[in-house]
């Protein structure tokens, strides 16, 4: 007969299978990486949000991007905070400020509240629905950015920065080409340029998302798609937004001389910034910085802390010595910002 | 130190060679005087000395951010760059600073003979009133380790643009042990100095790859052929009673290889050889690694210069009596540089280099083929009517080097790169077999595209089995092929060899991983080529 530990009884409600997260009482996944019978997923992105799941769940303006990416799927929409019991566990989303649409995962069975963070930032970005912070027990943690060397400075200051770098080159008659992940970090910088410097051009990647945020109802100054018959010298000045790979590829060649920047947390980084011969490295993300990340963990109250996605062990080891239970969970999330070098367009 | 920043930021944000120079030469015309003086001296390699070790740094970074220590040391190697850690971890300064480059640096240079707790004042007081570019480029000035992408080559070359000035001449002006506080810049760049005009070098002829057959050349007896050094190429000139060095990048290198100066007492004045500066000892050259501690040094302790010390392996003549002889047919500079140099003593720093003399190309393919085993990397063959051309002209001077030496291994460890490869998995740890075991014998960072380190940093991610700190075991899956140039027995190595220039030649997805080489393999290279 086999001795149980008391607290070893039950099992946790949510466990970390080969799948994904998992709440075995009410049979549901979280951003699982294998096809599974019913998914809960955070937000859209491709390695949250994959193929081959017979059910899925998510937040009503997180669906439109979904359905664009996966085609016809068997797909519930919820609204933020709609509680959904399923065999006693109530499940509900709460906002991560990630990218629109975007969500936490809330899953609670007697007094056990777990918070599945997905992919999120703290500060508003003026475009998606701004992070809450929801209390729980368990929270797991992206910590893509998980370090102290990774700060952001307030939205408005970098929105400045790239705007000024487009005046000076729309005053010098050259193209600005910036590169940004098509959905999400793309349609944050559109909102924040100032349209009145010059006509505004977008990467078929960038204006296919566009397309189905405005389907939603958000406004977005206007663009102008580049399509293969379009002329390159007719709008000398203008912002060019692009995904990451088209940056110093022949597409961005086409239009002669330009100033080509990126937006990313890792433009922090001179290394980074240097290894792809970028003139411009704006640093903006989209995921919490280290003082966002902390703040966000204590927020929640929660003393059981799983990190995931970035710089797990160091994140963990701090947590750990600020006196959180803190572990670390290996996921297959390999998102916008992880993957950064590898991404095509 | 506004001014400064500026032009490290403009400098910092484009691979453009001409827009560096533009902001460099705009800067060296438009700065405060002392603050022009002030950067030639550090972007020509003379840095205030360090004040503060880079321990005591750490711990004040680390203390003044109110992060534990060693979070700070993991962040170090991720960052690849302490300057930018530390000004990367430091709250956002609470005042701003008037004070100019000079004043840093004066105040830098005062701080050497202050008790430690005024030193951690200053550079605490410091961080809190500049931030961003100023605050980095004030750690790499108090850290002494001032590299930032601009070399004095291109600095020169800005200087010229800026005073019209001829590019030789100037790096001859920035030679020498002057300070900033001994010089200033009217006097260092634009007074009269007509010492600098004898110093210049002639332009190098550069050999292109052989990329056809050897013997679609033509006929061999049209051909000179020599070995290939692995060295420095250089041009020593013997003008007036002086000696300089130029190196192949048209670097003024004569403060680091004083043997040359001997060369005044076997040669006349108006002389200049183009050769292969080689470390020499028992009548033959180093490894290359020995010659490599040389480079890095503008002076040389004489420890060094006894146990390393180099030649100039002389394969051409480009000036005699003071007559520039390029435009005669290589076979006559040769026949006139073996005339020079008979006779001279064994102990003159320069060696003719040997003509491989052979009667057809596959005797010459022969020779070629023993270039190893010579310290050489295979054959120069030159046309026996050429001139010395400037710059790299196809048809007359050809190198044809040895392919390298290659071995399939498995990857067995992974660490993510350093700086600007910070997050991706780029260094690596490779095996081949001994039975059933993998044994480690070379690390390599080079050779796969983007995309490939891309897509390995993310099977890495999936396929760790444990963490040693930064490195992570991970799978045994991949085979890789390795080339390198050299192999030699090394006890440090668990393998027992070391190779030289490992890098990696393909991504053998086609290979499974029991059919990597062997140790076996490897120890019967080293037989043949050690
Ligand atoms: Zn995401
Ligand atoms: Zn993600």
């Amino acid at each position: 007969m086999p001795r149980y530990n008391r607290h070893m009884a039950h099992e946790p409600l949510i466990t970390f299978t080969d799948r994904g997260m998992y709440c075995a009482r009410a049979q549901v996944y979280m951003d699982p990486w294998k096809p599974v019978a019913r998914a809960l997923i955070t937000h859209g992105h491709a390695d949250h949000a994959r193929e081959g799941h017979a059910h899925y769940m998510c937040t009503k303006s997180a669906a439109p991007i979904m359905r664009h990416r996966l085609g016809s799927i068997d797909l519930q929409e919820v609204e933020y905070g709609e509680k959904i019991v399923i065999n006693g566990v109530e499940i509900s989303f709460h906002p991560a400020g990630h990218v629109i649409g975007s969500a936490q995962i809330r899953l609670a069975y007697k007094g056990e509240v777990w918070v599945i963070s997905g992919d999120y930032k703290v500060e508003h970005d003026g475009i998606g629905e701004p992070f809450e912070p929801v209390r729980c027990t368990h929270f797991v943690t992206e910590c893509t950015f998980g370090l102290p060397i990774f700060k952001w400075a307030p939205q408005a200051r970098v929105a400045a920065q790239i705007n000024d770098w487009w005046r000076i080159n729309a005053n010098a008659g050259v193209h600005s080409i910036i590169g940004a992940y098509s959905l999400g970090k793309a349609q944050r910088i559109l909102s924040l340029l100032e349209p009145g410097i010059g006509p505004i051009l977008t990467h078929g990647a960038i204006e296919a998302s566009n397309a189905v945020l405005r389907g939603q109802g958000i406004t977005l100054p206007q663009t102008t798609l580049i399509t293969p018959d379009f002329d390159h010298t007719s709008q000398n000045g203008a912002m060019v937004l692009a995904p990451p790979a088209a940056l110093g590829s022949k597409w961005a060649a086409k239009f002669g001389a330009h100033s080509s920047g990126f937006a990313s947390g890792w433009m922090r980084l001179r290394g980074v910034r240097r290894r792809r011969a970028l003139e411009r490295g704006f640093v903006m993300s989209d995921h919490a910085d280290w003082e966002g990340l902390l703040h966000a963990i204590a927020l929640t109250n929660a003393e059981n802390i799983y990190v995931t996605h970035g710089y797990t062990d160091i994140f963990a080891r701090h947590l750990k010595s600020a006196g959180y239970n803190a572990a670390i969970v290996e996921t297959a999330f390999d998102g916008e910002d992880t993957a950064l070098e590898s991404k095509a367009i | 130190m506004k001014a400064f920043a500026d032009l490290f930021q403009t400098l910092d944000e484009t691979s453009k060679t001409t827009l560096k120079i533009n902001a460099l030469a705009h800067y060296f015309k438009h700065a405060d005087d002392k603050d022009r003086i002030w950067t030639i001296a550090l972007f020509s390699g003379r840095r205030p000395k360090r004040a503060v070790t880079t321990a005591q740094l750490r711990a004040w970074a680390a203390e003044r951010s109110g992060i534990e220590p060693w979070l700070f040391e993991e962040c170090y190697p991720i960052v690849g760059d302490l300057a930018e850690t530390i000004s990367l971890v430091l709250p956002d300064a609470s005042e701003t600073s008037q004070a100019s480059l000079t004043d840093w640096l004066k105040a830098l240079a005062a701080l050497a003979s202050e008790p430690e707790e005024a030193r951690k004042t200053f550079v605490l007081d410091a961080w809190d009133c500049l931030d961003g570019t100023e605050r980095f480029l004030f750690n790499k000035l108090i850290t002494g380790g001032f590299r930032v992408g601009v070399s004095q080559k291109l600095m020169t070359r800005a200087l010229a643009a800026a005073s019209g000035k001829d590019e030789a001449e100037l790096a001859h002006r920035l030679m020498g042990d002057w300070t900033p506080l001994t010089t200033s810049y009217h006097a260092l760049i634009e007074a009269d100095d007509p010492a600098s005009a004898r110093s210049r070098p002639y332009p190098f002829y550069l050999a292109s790859g052989l990329e056809g057959a050897a013997h679609d050349l033509g006929p061999v007896v049209d051909w000179h052929a020599e070995w290939k050094w692995d060295g420095i190429r250089g041009q020593v000139i013997l003008r007036a009673g002086e000696v300089f060095v130029w190196s192949r990048g048209e670097e003024l290198v004569s403060e680091r290889f004083p043997e040359f100066n001997r060369l005044l007492d076997v040669l006349p004045e108006g002389t200049v050889l183009d050769g292969e500066i080689l470390g020499w000892q028992d009548a033959r050259p180093m490894p290359f690694a020995a010659l490599q501690k040389r480079i890095g040094r503008k002076s040389v302790p004489t420890k060094l210069l006894r146990e390393i010390p180099v030649v100039i392996y002389a394969y051409d003549l480009l000036e005699w009596r003071g007559e520039d002889i390029r435009a005669q047919p290589f076979e006559q500079r040769r026949a006139a540089l073996v005339r020079a140099l008979a006779d001279l003593p064994e102990t003159a720093p320069v060696h003719l280099s040997p003509e491989i003399k052979a009667s057809d190309w596959n005797a010459l393919a022969k020779s070629r083929s023993t270039a190893r085993e010579n310290s050489a990397e295979g054959l120069m063959l030159k046309r026996r009517t050429s001139p010395y051309l400037a710059g790299r002209k196809r048809g007359d001077w050809w190198k044809w080097k040895l392919d390298p030496l290659t071995i399939d291994a498995v990857m067995i460890y992974a660490q993510s790169g350093h700086g600007r490869r910070a997050n991706l998995f780029t260094d690596y740890t490779f095996a081949v077999w001994s039975g059933n075991d993998l044994v480690p014998f070379t690390k390599a960072y080079s050779g796969l595209s983007d995309a490939e380190f891309g897509q390995i940093t993310a099977w890495v991610r999936k396929n760790t089995l444990q963490r040693f700190g930064p490195v992570r075991a991970v799978a045994p899956e991949h085979v890789f092929e390795i080339a390198f140039e050299g192999i030699q027995a090394s006890t440090r190595h668990k393998s027992g060899v070391a190779l030289r220039f490992p890098r990696m030649l393909r991504w053998r997805r086609d290979k499974p991983v029991q059919e990597a080489n062997t140790l076996d393999d490897l120890k019967e290279m080293l037989n043949l080529y050690g």
